[in-house]
């Protein structure tokens, strides 16, 4: 890992287009400004490792689905593509 | 066209139901391909890789639980499936379920949900920055809080 130290005010760049500064620094609170083209989205890490961790977890569910009446004064399933029809998942 | 499921095994499948994520989903970007699937037990999908037949997610249309969602989807995201703020109608919007041995404590991502461009089939895991949108929804207690705002 590259690491460079940097002051309040001054930053780094990465590639061409995008820009981090140091912005602020409070205690052990630093605050960043990012500069990147709209196409590059800029996340706090801990919400991607949590993402991804939920998917890892959701790919383990089993196949046995809950019997549960979720439908009942819930409404229609109005967003449901009518791609899917459910003959084609019958073996 | 047939496709190994890992709930229903080998099975046919309309063409129509492929959904192509460029990008894959978060921790899983090397599975590209999938195929969308009504599960026999309502009103769940199944989200079955083409790739690797033991990747299946269970999705759930969110607005079942949380009528007030939106995937606050960013240009971005909506680019990534070829779409624009203006054609965001034909965006489908699901969300993967996790369901635990108590399967009552299942719980839904609204935090990472999957828009889908209905007419080109093409799909993209987005990050919601709304605050309010957690990884971990419990289903049956939020279907609940619904039921009794309604009575």
């Amino acid at each position: 890992m590259l690491i460079l130290s940097r002051k309040k005010d001054e930053s780094i760049m990465i590639g061409d287009q995008i820009e981090i500064s140091v912005v602020d620094i409070k205690g052990d609170q630093i605050k960043l400004g990012i500069k990147a083209p709209r196409n590059i989205k800029v996340y706090r890490q801990e919400v991607f490792t949590a993402i991804q961790q939920e998917n890892q977890a959701a790919a383990k569910t089993g196949t046995q689905l809950p019997e549960i009446d979720l439908l009942s004064q819930a409404g229609d399933r109005k967003t449901v593509p009518n791609k899917t029809s459910s003959e084609n998942t019958k073996e | 066209m047939k496709v190994n499921t890992k709930p229903y095994g080998l099975i046919d499948v309309d063409d129509r139901q492929k959904i192509h994520f460029p990008y894959g989903l978060l921790g899983f970007e090397n599975l590209k391909n999938f195929v969308l699937l009504d599960a026999l037990q309502q009103p769940f999908y199944w989200l079955q890789s083409m790739e690797v037949q033991e990747i299946a997610f269970v999705l759930i249309d969110p607005t079942i639980f949380r009528p007030d969602y939106s995937p606050d989807a960013s240009s971005t995201d909506l680019e990534a499936i070829q779409l624009t703020p203006r054609s965001k109608e034909n965006m489908l919007v699901l969300t993967i379920v996790t369901i635990p041995d108590e399967q009552r404590e299942m719980t839904a991502n609204l935090q990472g949900p999957l828009i889908i461009n209905r007419d080109l089939h093409i799909g993209r895991q987005c990050i919601t920055e709304n605050e309010n949108w957690k990884t971990r929804h419990k289903i049956i207690d939020e279907l609940s809080q619904v039921r009794n705002s309604a009575c």
